[in-house]
């Protein structure tokens, strides 16, 4: 019960965040999205970037190059303003901890 | 709901679990599942396009033991997505065409058939076969049908093949390259567009460029005429006036408020003028899929599956989920491939956890990108993103996302035909 208190009190703490994190297959959810292009589970072929075992910090890190216009781009300035921080942190972790397929 | 009995009464696992995945702690190792144990139950997906493909890949990867079935009437999967560029001659039918061999392997049963019912009370469907299904959960992607009695002539027209709609690839998509390839230089292609919503807003623009690209080094003498109901150019305007303006002035003719009434031969008939065509190419009005109005989901304009889209649900009946173009589209959702595979995704991860009577995610996101060619290798994209609006209980666009390209390019060119590779696998491999 005493970690379950601890558990609740921290997620209430995270603010925002703690109401994605009650969700446990959010982050695989929000990863899907990218599929399309990306592949499953960040596997992509061809022209595309493979996500599948990048460092999260890496993937946030190119995220807000491209929201800044630092990156340029083609799509992905557009796309990655759809994404809140905490969505986009919750693919990276995601993304992070796949497996790359040789 | 059930996403507010998790806020009232969460669970000390999933909140340990939540905050795990929110520290970065990704539970991967969850994600596939395992496919030992009891099944949690049957999932029959009536269509194998882009939305019910992807369903049942994600259903066996995310779900372990979930028992699958999907019925296709067709042997394999030909893709609407770059079937214009098989119009244009610059891709063959075969480069656009997928086997279910990669479903198969996954455990999903591949049955091909038609289901000409389903009983939503006793749970199953039939098949035209005479076999009957039963499911815990039911998916319909039956993509659209074609309201061919609003247009005089049309079905006979259709019927007899003399006129193609080219608007579900396959056959029709081969028919029309060939009336294309056997037009005289000098002749009139004619292209009819139906008043939105259709499957693929920025689909037939894509074609009148890929018609006039051949044309233009094939039968230079010839003319594309685009009748289009719309007022206006209803996807990527600029990007299209400009790519007919640039690469095919003197070929294509674009005519907005053009709705057709009546087709006789190969003449089409609009309220102010007779067309007289060489090849004449009608994309019909359109509907939800047959199968959606036989099972008493269409509840909206008499045309669409309104949805629950928390669950992928149709509004008129629970454990019944629809998606891609049949539904009734949220606000600036396009019906496209790509997004029948976003909404494959939010269904299957909603599908497993009511299985499992556990509550489902109470913010799905789902996004779009569409890449149209304006020449053999240049192309122009559109892109969007729907974050869930619990309030309204609908999709909506996040303001200062998505867009149109700067302008057409080669770079995305490539993108596209990656885009169609990775898609493709991600519904079929």
């Amino acid at each position: 019960m005493k970690l379950w208190k601890t558990t609740a009190a921290l997620a209430l703490l995270a603010g925002p965040a703690a109401v994605l994190a009650q969700d446990a297959h959010l982050a695989r959810n929000l990863a899907a999205t990218c599929a399309n292009c990306h592949g499953t589970n960040g596997n992509a072929r061809g022209e595309m970037k493979p996500l599948a075992g990048l460092q999260a910090d890496k993937i946030i890190a190119m995220i807000n190059d491209y929201r800044s216009g630092a990156q340029p781009a083609t799509i992905m300035h557009q796309i990655s303003k759809g994404y809140t921080d905490e969505q986009i942190k919750l693919i990276a972790g995601y993304f992070a901890a796949q497996k790359p397929k040789q | 709901m059930n996403t507010m009995q998790t806020k009232l009464h969460p669970s000390r696992r999933r909140l340990l679990a939540g905050a795990a995945a929110a520290s970065g702690l990704a539970l991967a190792g969850c994600a596939t599942g395992g496919a030992s144990g009891p099944s949690i139950g049957r999932v029959v997906i009536v269509g194998g396009g882009f939305g019910g493909a992807t369903t049942a890949r994600y259903l066996r990867m995310w779900g372990g033991n979930v028992d699958v079935t999907l019925v296709e009437r067709n042997a394999s999967f030909v893709s609407c997505p770059m079937s214009n560029l098989v119009v244009g001659g610059y891709k063959q039918i075969g480069d656009i065409t997928r086997s279910y061999e990669g479903l198969k392997a996954m455990g999903v049963k591949v049955m091909q058939g038609e289901v000409v019912a389903v009983d939503v009370g006793s749970k199953k469907v039939r098949l035209a076969s005479g076999a009957e299904l039963p499911f815990d959960r039911l998916v319909l992607s039956p993509g659209v049908d074609f309201m061919n009695d609003q247009v005089g002539g049309l079905t006979a027209a259709l019927d007899s093949g003399r006129v193609v709609h080219g608007w579900k690839a396959g056959p029709q998509t081969v028919a029309l390259r060939k009336q294309l390839m056997d037009m005289p230089d000098g002749g009139v292609f004619a292209m009819s567009i139906p008043k939105a919503p259709y499957r693929c807003p920025p689909g037939p623009y894509e074609r009148a460029c890929m018609v006039a690209s051949y044309l233009k080094t094939a039968k230079p003498k010839s003319k594309v005429l685009v009748l289009d109901a719309n007022p206006e150019i209803t996807s990527k305007k600029g990007l299209f006036e400009r790519a007919f303006a640039q690469h095919y002035a003197g070929i294509i003719e674009y005519r907005p408020n053009a709705e057709l009434r009546e087709v006789s031969g190969t003449v089409a008939k609009f309220e102010f003028e007779d067309v007289k065509a060489d090849v004449l190419n009608v994309i019909p009005p359109q509907r939800a899929g047959d199968i959606a109005r036989t099972a008493g989901l269409v509840n909206v304009n008499n045309r669409w599956v309104g949805m629950d889209w928390l669950t992928m649900e149709a509004s008129a009946a629970k454990g019944i989920h629809v998606l891609g173009d049949a539904t009734f589209s949220a606000p600036a959702m396009p019906k496209s491939g790509h997004m029948a595979n976003q909404h494959a995704k939010v269904a299957a991860a909603a599908i497993i956890q009511l299985l499992k009577g556990e509550p489902v995610s109470a913010t799905p996101v789902v996004m779009n990108t569409c890449y149209s060619f304006v020449t053999a290798k240049d192309v122009v994209h559109v892109a969007s993103v729907h974050q869930y609006d619990t309030k309204d209980k609908t999709f909506k666009t996040v303001p200062g996302s998505g867009g149109v390209s700067a302008a057409a390019n080669q770079v995305e060119g490539r993108y596209a035909l990656s885009w169609a590779d990775n898609i493709w696998d991600d519904m079929l491999a």
